[in-house]
C-alpha cells in the first residue's frame, strides 16, 4: 500500500500552495491551453521563446480548476524549463512522462512526482501541464486534453 | 432507519477492505451496488433460463420471453406506468431521453420552436436536445436556479411563455440532491402546450415514482443506480404518444412486416426495441425492484434523508467545509467543497480511508458555472449506507485538512 505521504509529499503541497510563476506572460510567443474534461482541470500556458531558448514561462489555472497534483505538476514544470532549450525541456518532458509510466525518476525536483504512479487515477494530472508544453513548443493551436493524446 | 446490518450482509462487494479499511461506499449517486439476489437472478437467467426471446417456438424461448417480459411487468409496478405496453426498455436514462429527443422530437419539434431544460439539468437530459435544436433550428431555453439550488419557478413560468414544444427536468439533481416540485412543474408546463420529460435516474432509486399521478408524458429511469446491472433501464411513456412515434431503432424484433422497400411496425413497445434486448439486464432490473419493494421505497427515502441531515450537520462542523444548498426537500446527495482542497484530492485521500466519493462536475457543467465551482466533492448515500458510514466521512474530510493544511476559503 503506498502512503498518501509519497503522493503528496511536501514539495507538492509547497507549489500547489505557492505555484512558482504563476502569471499570464504578456510577452509570450506561444500559448496553449490543457484540458482534463474528466474533472474540469484547465491550465492555460505562456512561453517566451528567445531563438531555441524558453526565456519565460508562466501557466495560469481559473479559480479552483486545479487539484494540487496539476498545480504543482504546472509550477515545478516551469522552473525546471525555464532558460532550457526547446530540445532540453522536450528531453525532461519524455523523462517525466516516462517515470509515471513506471520508469526511472525524473531529474531534480521532478522525481517528488515519482509517488503518482501509485495512483494511476491521477497520472493525468500530473501530465496535463507538460503535455501543454509540448503543445506550446509545437506551436499547436488546438487545446490539447487528457482524452485526446493516447499517451497520457 | 433501516435495519443496515442485515441489509449490508445482502452485498458481496461490501465485504471487500480497502487499504485495511471496511469499503464506504458513497458514491451512489453514480452507481449502486448489487444484493446477491440480482448477481444470482442474472446467474439463474443464464444458468437455466437462457434463448432469444419472443421468437423461439420451444420452451426454453418461452421462459426466457416469460422472464423478460415479467421485469416489464415490475417496472410498470414500480412506477405505476399507465400499462405494461407503456414500459419500453433501454439501457439507461442516456438512452430513454435520446429516444424522446429522436423520435417524438425530430417528428414535432420545428425550426422556431422551444425547448425548455434547466441549468441543474445532468449532461444527459441537455445533449440530447442541443443536438435536437441545432438540427431542427429550434431553441433551448435554459431556466435559471435559485441561489438555495431550486429551480427558479418566476424564470420557469418565463420560459413557458414562449409555449415549448418539449418541457425537461430532472425529478431529483444528481449534483444538489434537490427533489423538484414535479407535478407542479408538469402541470404548469402542460398548461403551456409542452409535452414533458422527466430525468428520473436520481428518483427512481430513491423515491416513490408514480408517473400516473405526476402525470407527466415520458420518465427514464436507469437500473444501475438501483440495484440493477449496467445497461439496464426504460422510458416509461404514454401509450398514446408511444403508439404515434416513428421507430427509433431500425431491426428485428420492432417490424410486423418488412417489404423489399418498407416495412410496418409492431406493437408498442416492441417497436422501439430493435434488435435482441439486454435480457439479462431486465431480469435484474425485475429482482432489484423485488428487493427494494421488500424494503419500502418510503422507507427507503426517509432513511438517506436522515443520513444527509447528518451529513450535513457534521460536515457543516469542520471549519472550511461549504455544503451546498438546498438544506431542505433533498434526497440523500450532499455536495460541498473544503476551503481550498481541490475535490480531486480530497477524493484521493478520502480513497485511502476506504470512502468512495465522486469529484468533478458531476456532468452538470451549467450547474457549476453558475455555482461558481469548478467542481465539488459528493457524498451520497444508499440503504446499506449507517451512521458510522457518516462518521467515516467526515473523519476522513478532517484527515485531509490536516494534510493540506486547509484554509478556509
Amino acid at each position: 500500500m503506498s502512503d498518501l505521504g509519497d503522493l503528496y509529499q511536501q514539495v507538492i503541497l509547497d507549489h500547489n500552495r505557492n505555484p512558482r510563476n504563476f502569471k499570464r506572460l504578456d510577452a509570450a510567443n506561444r500559448t496553449a491551453e490543457g484540458n482534463n474534461p474528466l474533472c474540469g482541470d484547465r491550465i492555460q500556458l505562456y512561453v517566451q521563446l528567445d531563438g531555441d531558448t524558453i526565456h519565460d514561462i508562466g501557466f495560469q489555472m481559473p479559480q479552483g480548476s486545479g487539484c494540487a497534483i496539476s498545480k504543482a505538476s504546472a509550477s515545478l514544470m516551469t522552473e525546471a524549463v525555464k532558460g532550457k532549450s526547446t530540445q532540453d525541456a522536450e528531453s525532461l518532458f519524455q523523462a517525466f512522462r516516462g517515470m509515471l509510466a513506471g520508469g526511472a525518476n525524473a531529474p531534480g525536483k521532478l522525481a517528488a512526482f515519482s509517488g503518482v504512479r501509485a495512483f494511476p487515477s491521477r497520472i493525468k494530472c500530473a501530465n496535463l501541464a507538460w503535455h501543454a508544453l509540448h503543445a506550446a513548443l509545437q506551436n499547436q493551436g488546438d487545446p490539447v486534453t487528457t482524452e485526446s493524446a493516447k499517451d497520457f | 432507519m433501516l435495519d443496515t446490518r442485515r441489509i449490508r450482509a445482502d452485498f458481496p462487494i461490501l465485504e471487500r477492505k480497502e487499504n485495511g479499511a471496511r469499503l464506504v461506499y458513497l458514491d451512489n449517486a453514480a452507481t449502486s451496488q448489487k444484493p446477491r439476489k440480482v448477481i444470482d437472478a442474472i446467474v439463474h437467467y443464464y444458468s437455466f433460463h437462457n434463448a432469444n426471446v419472443h421468437r423461439g417456438a420451444y420452451a426454453l424461448a418461452v421462459e426466457a420471453t416469460d422472464a423478460y417480459e415479467a421485469a416489464r411487468t415490475a417496472v410498470a409496478r414500480f412506477v405505476n406506468a399507465w400499462s405494461r405496453e407503456a414500459v419500453v426498455f433501454t439501457r439507461g436514462t442516456t438512452e430513454s431521453i435520446n429516444l424522446v429527443a429522436a423520435s417524438w422530437g425530430r417528428t414535432n419539434v420545428g425550426r422556431g420552436d422551444t425547448v425548455v431544460v434547466t441549468a441543474m439539468d445532468h449532461h444527459s437530459n441537455i445533449v440530447p436536445w442541443q443536438l435536437l435544436c441545432q438540427e431542427k433550428g429550434a431553441t433551448l431555453r435554459m431556466v435559471e436556479i435559485t441561489k438555495d439550488g431550486r429551480i427558479d419557478l418566476s424564470d420557469f413560468g418565463r420560459a413557458l411563455e414562449a409555449r415549448p414544444k418539449v418541457v425537461a427536468f430532472p425529478y431529483v439533481s444528481n449534483s444538489l440532491g434537490t427533489v423538484n416540485p414535479a407535478a407542479q412543474l408538469i402541470r404548469l408546463a402542460h398548461a403551456a402546450g409542452a409535452v414533458t420529460v422527466v430525468d428520473g435516474a436520481q428518483s427512481s432509486p430513491h423515491l416513490r415514482v408514480d408517473v400516473q399521478a405526476l402525470g407527466c408524458d415520458f420518465y427514464a429511469l436507469s437500473g444501475h443506480k438501483m440495484l440493477a446491472p449496467m445497461g439496464s433501464g426504460a422510458l416509461v411513456a404514454k401509450p398514446a404518444l408511444l403508439d404515434a412515434m416513428p421507430p427509433y431503432h431500425g431491426g428485428g424484433e420492432m417490424i410486423e412486416r418488412v417489404w423489399d422497400d418498407r416495412s410496418t411496425w409492431n406493437k408498442i413497445p416492441h417497436k422501439f426495441e430493435g434488435g435482441t434486448p439486454n435480457v439479462e439486464a431486465a431480469v435484474g432490473l425485475g429482482a432489484a425492484i423485488d428487493y427494494l419493494e421488500q424494503l419500502g421505497m418510503d422507507k427507503i427515502a426517509e432513511h438517506e434523508q436522515e443520513l444527509a441531515r447528518l451529513a450535513i450537520e457534521r460536515l457543516s462542523q469542520v471549519d472550511g467545509v461549504t455544503v451546498y444548498e438546498p438544506h431542505e426537500h433533498r434526497a440523500g446527495v450532499v455536495p460541498f467543497t473544503y476551503g481550498d482542497v481541490h475535490p480531486h484530492d480530497l477524493a484521493t485521500i478520502l480513497d485511502r480511508d476506504g470512502v468512495c466519493i465522486r469529484a468533478g462536475h458531476h456532468c452538470t457543467q451549467p450547474l457549476m458555472r453558475r455555482l461558481g465551482v469548478a467542481a465539488t466533492a459528493r457524498a451520497s448515500f444508499y440503504i446499506y449506507n449507517d451512521v458510522d458510514d457518516v462518521d467515516a466521512l467526515v473523519n476522513a474530510v478532517r484527515k485531509a485538512g490536516a494534510l493540506f493544511g486547509v484554509l478556509a476559503s
